[in-house]
């Protein structure tokens, strides 16, 4: 596993693996956030954004303070801190230099901490042992796959907005449901390339 | 005795009217991504309703000392550590679980029910209340896991936490083991909760 080409990772992480389809990261905001089209992109390219750098941060922390000083089990604690952190900074860095984009992500910001995709990747990244290309081919991936899955649904749920649903199965239900079918269709995808 | 009462009350809130993951639809990453057998998703809720309680409480005890501005990052350390105790005690005991669970057991920390629960009741309510309604959450969270499961595994597998009840000759649905059978089948537990849900509030509203 450690010898795969850092580039077919990349693509992996894009379509046969991607957070939302086979891995179920980032349901929540996943859910909530893709009413429409601008706003999930929003979203996307932040979370994009934040999943590479604290991916890589993470992997620079793990490997050079917490694997010499024994510390593994210390590994959640650092990571939630470092992507807290990294959020907290960001958000201050864009009001000041950037505060169109700050207004425009407004809420999304402090959201993204909480958000499962950043932490899954940098757990995963631990787990399958990447070295350091690896890791950032990996977390840009997964950041543009999962960019690529919200905006998508966003489209969908954009046109869904004038067909009438049963009742019960309005909002999240057939949110659930259309993941389901877009899952399927990435599935196809899976004989391209394979990444566990 | 009214403690008594009202925690009867937490827990019919928590498993049934406020079920986490089909009322309020939060925390559904793991409950997805582990329901594939049932075993998995008993542990998982387990641990699930174990960290929930216990930083409810924490956060209530320390409701009062800590700052406002920094509650967040307090609430996210709490949880951190009882996440860590956890991975600690399936890395200990039950290592195939461990592995089984992967990632996922560190996810707990951002699954959105503990910090729900701890935002929304145990930073205004004492702290038995707060241990009390983490665990009712934590119960909804794992009746719903489990039922996920048990379609899972029974079609995908023909077992039911491990052991084999299908017929001999029953054919296995690829379909169930694979990620998109998840969505469909919450989607469709939400579906008949949703409707059980509105023709009891019905009911009620025709009595009086």
């Amino acid at each position: 596993m450690i010898d795969v080409h850092p580039f077919v990772i990349f693509i992996a992480s894009i379509f046969t693996s991607n957070m939302i389809f086979s891995n179920f990261l980032g349901m929540c905001s996943f859910i909530a956030v893709s009413k429409e089209i601008p706003t999930a992109i929003g979203l996307g390219v932040a979370v994009t954004m934040v999943l590479s750098f604290t991916t890589v941060l993470n992997y620079i922390v793990y490997w050079n303070i917490l694997v010499p000083f024994g510390l593994e089990y210390l590994m959640y604690i650092v990571f939630i801190l470092v992507i807290a952190a990294f959020v907290q900074l960001l958000e201050m860095v864009m009001e000041r230099y950037l505060s169109n984009l700050y207004y425009a992500l407004g809420i999304f910001l402090p959201l993204i901490t909480v958000n499962c995709a950043i932490l899954g990747v940098s757990l995963f990244m631990v787990a399958r042992q990447y070295d350091f290309l690896q890791t950032f081919m990996f977390s840009v991936g997964s950041g543009i796959g999962w960019a690529l899955a919200i905006t998508a649904m966003a489209g969908i749920r954009s046109k869904l907005n004038e067909n009438s649903i049963p009742e019960g199965l309005r909002g999240a239900p057939i949110t659930l449901i259309i993941t389901g079918i877009m899952a399927l269709a990435f599935i196809g995808f899976s004989g391209m390339v394979q990444i566990q | 005795m009214s403690l008594k009462k009202d925690a009867k009350k937490i827990f019919k809130k928590g498993i049934l009217y406020d079920n986490p993951i089909l009322v309020q639809v939060i925390g559904i990453c793991s409950a997805l991504a582990v329901t594939n057998r049932m075993m998995n998703s008993l542990i998982m809720g387990i641990a699930l309703s174990f960290v929930t309680a216990f930083s409810s409480m924490t956060v209530s005890l320390l409701k009062s000392r800590t700052p406002r501005h920094i509650r967040m990052m307090v609430q996210v350390l709490i949880i951190s550590a009882y996440v860590i105790i956890v991975d600690i005690f399936l890395k200990a005991y039950m290592i195939d679980m461990s592995k089984a669970l992967g990632p996922y057991v560190g996810l707990i920390i951002t699954n959105c029910i503990i910090m729900g629960r701890a935002e929304g009741f145990a930073q205004s309510n004492p702290p038995l209340l707060s241990f009390l309604d983490g665990l009712s959450s934590g119960f909804g969270y794992t009746l719903v896991l489990l039922f996920i499961s048990l379609v899972r595994e029974l079609l995908g597998f023909g077992t039911v936490f491990g052991r084999a009840v299908m017929p001999q000759n029953f054919t296995k649905w690829t379909l169930m083991v694979m990620p998109p059978s998840a969505f469909f089948i919450l989607a469709l537990i939400m579906w008949a909760a949703y409707n059980l849900r509105t023709k009891k509030e019905k009911e009620g509203v025709e009595k009086k």
